[in-house]
């Protein structure tokens, strides 16, 4: 049935060259990408809506993150970026070691990432941040504070969660160009999955200023 | 594929300018600028994401389309945002109220 | 009418017989080739079967939904299980039946034919879509064997969140499931409309269907999302009581609703838009005509997939949304009956004058023009705020989305298979039976909805499983046509299955239609569409049927 010839090339016979297919390729990932951009932008109304209402109590619930670790983290994802960048242009360049390389380094800062979000997260469940029945903040069971918090842990969250599906792709992907199955001219899943990593990267760039520094300037309460 | 690839320099050009804008970012936030504050937060993070999506995503490369698509998303969102907040924003015109935000 | 060209190639394989011909059905055989298919013709077929799976569990909730209201008394069910029964009539019918209906069936089977190209972009995504489509729809029937849900299939908090006493987080995850089949679908029609349309079949030549499918793609991949994080919020906040929706930690309930509409208010395009594309080809075929005013319908397809998206809020007149807004949501739902209204027109222009013959999908399809008219102006009367305090959540409103939904997308569905039905299956069938249960559907669907209007206007509110005594006659002549249009969907139900094996064998194109997927490919096609290694290359407009050249001197305009 599902004999999908696989060529030298990889050009899957429902397509026409090599060409039409990269382009499809790409503009399905930008679709997906599309998805992905509304699926936060849900979280990211939420916060719009509440933040706007309670300007406060954001700023309150805000001053309890580490600016020092967001700030930390910003720069990790920034450098697993250009890692990703690098392992692409490897792919472009025809080098396996390159792409290897470059994707241990995603992984690398990927896997730091994480780490200090866990430290994080740990601090939060310490302090009765966590929203939910036992919640407590600043030794009230707090209102609108427990919605930035709500909302910290949804947003951070989910982005989190695409950041261990990446890793768990990267895994995957190792192991194929290690096979050699990226060639200069066909290398479509490093391109796409670079689009992800990207995008998770912005993803973030966003969630550190709104979540870590809106009550950065009144002071640090940890 | 036309392999567009990107000049190294622009990759490490990149990847400073964001650092830059980081520590910026932080920086501005620890000062008080009243109203502006998160006006100057999100214009930052803009900046940086838009120096991603037109460099490290290749946007500026591409073909018209994947620009088009890469815009939708974006696009789409601001109309999420826009007409939920033109309720929450406009609740105590014409002095009808259903719900307080304070 | 049914007069064929039978290509020699066909002639010489016709003869050999049937089962040597390659079809997309014989291909191959066993449950494997099925399951671990990537034949979009397949998956259609799948998708085909699993639907109606749930329009027959749906249509079951609703006939006995109707069977309560047969008396003023709640007599038959308690409050509480009549509330599950139109919850669940609601989840399965929209999520499982209308949002899957036409895209994955017809789009499915049809899309790659139409542009002239061998598959989907992605057919390995489109077979996984239907995975996750069972996946969801399990998990559904898991909720509804395992107590119900009892809060209507719009989920509103705080009573989902916080005091519905069902199952809402494992309906809600359901529902998250499903969104990714429909966000799947949307993303490969889009994906292939742009980039594997074969030489020559520019945007411009497409059948309507298409721009149809890409609108209601588009609306899919924008929406979808945002519902679900919508309910994932949702199961969030009533499992672990995160605040999100309870007012008693400032969440505002409302901010679920802006969410929510968001998706469904377009949602509601993603129902019927496939239909006005279905019905567009139907109307061509059966006028013998040019499309009137191609290109005002393929961008009003457009223009409705984007202005769907800023008119949510008129699903919220009374939630406390702010006056100002309301008013915003209001003009804008007035603008966007504009694109609808094109459409209905430009079909209009298309009969006059044509050679118009009434076979069963011509049926549907006037039957849809009218009724799709009457639940899109009935949407006007509901987008006014003055007019909207009187008969929200009224039986009107009821009645409003049953013209549009069951008058408008089940109409075209129907009128869609019946149209494409020898080409899926190679067998025709029973006509007389057909244009008979277009009209028993017909009739049954305006006694069951219309009195709905009118116990609407007289106040009786919506989701009671008893009303006031007056009511009564009207609400018996809605459980009766309930009945009739039951029976009818029955009848079809039973024909098409009675055609697979025992209907006639049908030619190659049916309808002496034009399109690639009539003038070009087999019925059933093969796996790969069309005659092996044969590159389509396509260079006529759509809908190039010649009965005006033929009959000019009425002068009434130029011709192309
Ligand atoms: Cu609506």
């Amino acid at each position: 049935m599902s004999d999908h010839a696989h060529s030298t090339t990889g050009l899957v016979h429902h397509f026409d060259d090599i060409e039409q297919q990269h382009e499809a390729g790409t503009l399905g990932m930008w679709a997906f990408l599309i998805t992905e951009v509304l699926f936060f932008g849900g979280l990211f109304g939420a916060y719009a809506v509440y933040r706007s209402a309670y300007p406060e109590a954001f700023m309150r619930a805000s001053s309890h993150l580490d600016v020092d670790l967001g700030g930390v983290n910003t720069i990790v994802l920034i450098c697993s970026s250009l890692t990703m960048a690098l392992s692409v242009y490897a792919a472009q360049k025809g080098s396996k070691r390159g792409i290897i390389m470059g994707l241990l380094g995603t992984m690398f800062f990927g896997a730091i990432f994480l780490g200090v979000k866990v430290i994080e997260y740990k601090d939060k469940w310490d302090h009765h941040l966590v929203p939910g029945d036992n919640f407590i903040f600043e030794g009230n069971p707090g209102g609108p504070e427990q919605l930035y918090f709500a909302l910290y842990f949804a947003m951070t969250g989910v982005h989190a969660f695409h950041m261990i599906v990446g890793m768990v792709i990267i895994c995957w992907m190792i192991k194929k160009a290690h096979r050699g199955d990226f060639t200069p001219g066909h290398h479509p899943l490093v391109e796409n999955f670079g689009l992800y990593w990207h995008f998770v990267d912005i993803v973030w760039i966003f969630l550190f200023p709104l979540l870590y520094l809106i009550g950065a300037h009144s002071g640090s309460h940890t | 594929m036309a392999a567009h690839s990107v000049p190294l320099k622009i990759y490490y050009g990149v990847f400073l300018a964001l650092c830059v804008l980081t520590f910026l970012t932080v920086w501005t936030a620890k000062h008080d600028y009243g109203l502006l504050n998160t006006p100057i937060a999100l214009s930052i993070a803009g900046l940086k994401g838009a120096l991603v999506i037109l460099f490290f995503m290749h946007v500026k490369y591409s073909s018209k389309l994947t620009q088009l698509f890469a815009f939708a998303g974006f696009f789409w969102l601001a109309l999420l945002l826009v007409f939920t907040l033109q309720d929450y924003w406009t609740r105590d015109m014409l002095n009808v109220y259903f719900f307080k935000p304070h | 009418m049914s007069s064929t060209l039978h290509t020699p190639a066909q002639h010489a394989s016709a003869t050999k017989g049937a089962k040597e011909r390659d079809t997309y059905l014989t291909a191959d055989y066993g449950w494997k080739s099925w399951l671990f298919t990537v034949d979009h013709k397949r998956i259609a077929v799948l998708y085909l079967i699993s639907i109606m799976v749930f329009f027959l569990i749906g249509g079951t909730f609703a006939l006995l939904m109707r069977a309560e209201l047969m008396t003023a008394k709640g007599d038959l069910f308690e409050a509480e299980t009549y509330n599950k029964l139109f919850t669940m009539h609601g989840v399965v019918m929209i999520f499982f039946f209308l949002i899957p209906s036409i895209p994955a069936v017809l789009g499915n089977f049809l899309v790659p034919i139409m542009i002239g190209t061998k598959d989907l972009a992605f057919p390995k995504i489109n077979l996984l879509s239907w995975y996750i489509y069972l996946v969801g729809g399990g998990a559904t029937l898991y909720v509804a064997i395992t107590g119900g849900l009892d809060t209507g299939w719009t989920f509103y908090a705080p009573y989902s969140s916080t005091y519905a006493n069902t199952n809402v987080a494992a309906a809600a995850i359901a529902v998250f499931i499903t969104g990714f089949s429909s966000i799947l679908t949307g993303l490969n029609f889009i994906v292939t409309i742009h980039k594997m349309r074969a030489p020559g079949m520019t945007w411009f030549r497409m059948p309507l269907f298409l721009w149809a499918q890409y609108a209601t793609s588009l609306i899919m991949i924008l929406g979808t999302p945002v519902l679900a994080i919508t309910v994932m919020l949702l199961a969030l906040e009533r499992t672990f009581h995160i605040g999100i929706f309870d007012p008693a930690l400032g969440g505002d309930p409302v901010l679920f609703q802006h969410l929510f509409w968001f998706y469904s208010h377009p949602a509601v395009y993603i129902m019927i838009l496939p239909g006005m594309g279905v019905i567009s080809e139907i109307v061509a075929c059966f006028s013998r005509k040019r499309m009137f005013g191609y290109h005002f319908i393929a961008f009003s397809s457009l223009a409705i997939a984007i202005f769907g998206f800023v008119v949510w809020g008129h699903h919220m007149f009374v939630s406390g949304q702010s006056a100002y807004a309301g008013f915003v949501f209001s003009f804008l739902t007035m603008l966007v009956a504009i694109p609808s209204a094109v459409k209905v027109f430009n079909w209009i222009a298309t009969l006059y004058k044509g050679q118009v013959s009434l076979e069963t999908p011509m049926l549907y399809a006037l039957g849809f023009i009218g009724l799709f008219t009457i639940g899109g102006v009935t949407g006007l009367f509901l987008a006014v705020m003055g007019l909207d305090r009187h008969v929200h959540d009224t039986y009107f409103v009821v009645a409003h989305f049953h013209y549009v939904m069951v008058g408008g997308m089940v109409m075209a569905f129907m009128g869609g298979m019946h149209f494409w039905w020898s080409k899926m299956f190679g067998r025709k069938y029973p006509e007389a039976m057909g244009q008979f249960a277009a009209v028993v559907i017909f009739v049954g669907f305006n006694f069951t909805f219309f009195p709905q209007f009118i116990l609407g206007y007289m106040g009786m509110p919506r989701r009671y499983h008893q009303y006031n005594d007056e009511f009564t006659a009207l609400n018996v002549l809605s459980s009766a046509g309930a009945t009739i249009l039951g029976t009818g969907f029955l009848m079809t139900i039973v024909y098409f299955l009675w055609s697979l094996k025992w209907g006639q064998k049908a030619p190659q194109n049916q309808w002496d239609a034009k399109g690639l997927e009539w003038e070009k490919a087999q019925s059933p096609p093969p796996t790969f569409n069309f005659e092996d290694g044969e590159r389509i290359v396509v260079t006529e407009d759509a809908y190039a049927y010649t009965y005006e050249e033929s009959h000019t001197g009425s002068g009434h305009e130029v011709k192309k």
